[in-house]
């Protein structure tokens, strides 16, 4: 068995009790369901200072959360967030005004972003106060678990930094 | 150009979402309406049929940020059901990590949430270009906070560890030892930071607020105690809503809390500190007094100083609990379910936070009420915004505006609890 080298840290974020809000907490869930070897994950809520704790340990970072950018209801957005800039309220409905967004452009300033980070936003529909998420939330959450999977299988051999595009922090 | 309306879509840095509308005719403020929208409306709904021991559980989700309190409240209202009065190790270990919400929540509001508006940034980002030390200290006690969260509440956003009667787990002393240096550290940067956000100008701005909040027989009120107010009403928490009442008004979700005979009144830092300044440490009286703050404090722009001399006296406290730990001897006292009501109420970093439950013979909730501090100030940050326009109206309109939000930070409202969108118009 090859040794893993790094460690990926996987943050669902969200509110389970609103709605389409709640699909972070449920995919971090269902990743730590599957009990992946060197693959922590957490649930947070999208306070922004809280993230840039967690990150401060590993190299590897996936963020899931529920966005509100005006496209289809179900869109899965993938970001790197060490090649392109994350869009101010984008990340909207983590309720929070020092947010995903600040958080990773405060660690961009002060030189604390992880070596990668991966952003995924899903576009939800509903964001009310209930439980459950709308249909095409639900319907984007196996092709959503399976991009997060290859990208902690890239993550996790150790010559998996070499075959993706290697983003550096150029400033 | 008689009559104006200024609109501020977000209101930002302020925790969730929710809107803001002034309106101004002739020079004259002729409505102030503060929107926030109300979860824990669910909530009660939510938790009617679920066992009495879910509810501490369930209501840390209401909130990212204050947790702790939610949880504290609730477990609290439990025990009063079944005639507990949890005291001694078990208790000061709540108050432990009751300190470390405190500790995260206060540095928050007070480096990425209020001080920029006192420095003149746009935001935490803006103070970070210009000041990275600043900020990376900030992050650095806020840590503090969290890691005691993490050790005694067992998990960082919605912790788990706290159970009706008592704890899941007690942590071992060699868990609690390592925060010590830290601690002694962060009481340091803390006591720093008083005197640096005492150094920031304030508008010359006060109100005559009716002060609201827990009294302790000994302690700085965090969990328990008797509700005091500063036109001297002293009750039990169970008297609570003979004394205040909720109202709905058509332009929020949220209640507005109202003290039966007087009107509106403020939670939080002030109320706090005004009503309990002899409950503080030697030392954090003395940095009261290092800083000239002194009760009665009636300038809510002043309340950044409050919660650094709190977030100073947290850590001081943390330190004093910890330096006399030693692991009780068992993690819970049993608890025997009974049927009853009862209330709980503590003192969350944005203020005073009550729960009450009706339990049933078969251990369910059969209702809940849940206010929190932000809908008890919804009425104050109202008045608060109408008094402060009326006194600044000629201020240019840019200014005005931003002072407006940062009237409302001043409560560091905590919208994710109390609402769901925030719009902050002018007319």
């Amino acid at each position: 068995m090859a040794q893993i080298s790094t460690q990926c840290l996987v943050i669902g974020i969200g509110n389970e009790f609103r709605n389409d809000d709640g699909l972070g907490i449920l995919i971090a869930r269902e990743i730590r369901r599957r009990n992946l070897e060197s693959v922590f994950v957490l649930e947070q809520s999208g306070e922004g200072t809280a993230l840039m704790e967690a990150w401060e340990g590993p190299d590897r970072v996936i963020i899931v959360d529920a966005i509100v950018s005006g496209k289809a209801p179900g869109e899965i957005h993938r970001l790197d967030a060490l090649q392109e800039e994350t869009p101010r309220g984008f990340f909207h409905y983590s309720s929070h005004s020092f947010g995903v967004a600040e958080a990773v452009a405060m660690a961009r300033q002060i030189g604390k972003l992880p070596e990668h980070l991966i952003l995924y936003g899903i576009e939800g529909k509903e964001f009310g106060e209930g439980v459950g998420l709308s249909d095409p939330v639900v319907r984007s959450i196996p092709e959503l678990i399976a991009m997060i999977e290859d990208d902690l299988h890239a993550q996790r051999t150790p010559q998996g930094a070499s075959q993706e595009n290697q983003p550096r922090q150029s400033n | 150009m008689n009559s104006r309306v200024i609109r501020v879509d977000q209101l930002a840095r302020v925790e969730g979402e929710g809107s803001l509308v002034v309106k101004i005719n002739e020079g004259k403020v002729t409505d102030v309406k503060f929107r926030i929208y109300e979860p824990p409306r669910f909530f009660e709904a939510f938790l009617r049929g679920r066992k009495f021991t879910e509810a501490p559980d369930i209501t840390a989700r209401i909130c990212g940020i204050c947790p702790v309190a939610y949880q504290m409240s609730s477990v609290m209202a439990m025990e009063d059901v079944i005639g507990m009065n949890l005291e001694g190790p078990l208790r000061e270990l709540r108050r432990l990590l009751y300190c470390g919400e405190w500790i995260e929540s206060h540095v928050l509001h007070i480096y990425m949430l209020h001080a920029p508006d006192f420095l003149g940034y746009q935001d935490a980002l803006m103070l970070a270009k210009d000041m990275p030390d600043v900020v990376t200290r900030a992050l650095k006690m806020k840590k503090i906070g969290n890691d005691i969260v993490n050790v005694v509440g067992g998990r960082e956003i919605h912790p788990i560890n706290v159970k009706v009667g008592g704890f899941y787990r007690l942590p071992r002393k060699d868990e609690l030892l390592p925060l010590v240096e830290r601690l002694k550290w962060g009481l340091d940067q803390a006591i720093e930071t008083a005197r640096l956000v005492a150094s920031f100008n304030f508008p010359d701005f006060e109100v005559p607020y009716e002060f609201v909040s827990l009294r302790h027989e000994t302690e700085y009120p965090m969990m328990g105690g008797r509700i005091v107010t500063s036109s001297g009403l002293d009750i039990s928490i169970r008297d609570y809503e003979f004394y205040f009442e909720e109202r709905h008004v058509p332009h929020s979700n949220a209640l507005h809390a109202l003290e039966r005979g007087h009107g509106r009144y403020l939670v939080g830092p002030l109320a706090r500190f005004n009503l309990n300044y002899d409950r503080l440490s030697p030392l954090t009286r003395q940095l009261a007094e290092d800083v000239k703050l002194a009760p009665v404090v009636k300038n809510p722009f002043r309340s950044i100083i409050v919660r650094a001399i709190e977030t100073a006296y947290a850590y001081e406290e943390a330190l004093r609990i910890i330096a006399s730990y030693e692991v009780p001897e068992a993690p819970a006292v049993a608890v025997v379910p009974s049927a009853g009501i009862g209330c709980g109420a503590s003192e969350a970093p944005r203020g005073m936070l009550y729960h009450r439950y009706r339990i049933a013979d078969d251990g369910l909730i059969r209702d809940a009420k849940i206010v929190p501090p932000t809908a008890q100030n919804q009425p104050t940050i109202e008045e608060d915004v109408r008094l402060f326009v009326t006194k600044f109206v000629d201020m240019p309109r840019e200014e005005l505006t931003w002072k407006c939000e940062q009237t409302v930070r001043n409560y560091d409202p905590c919208i994710s609890c109390a609402t769901h969108f925030v719009t902050l118009e002018f007319t």
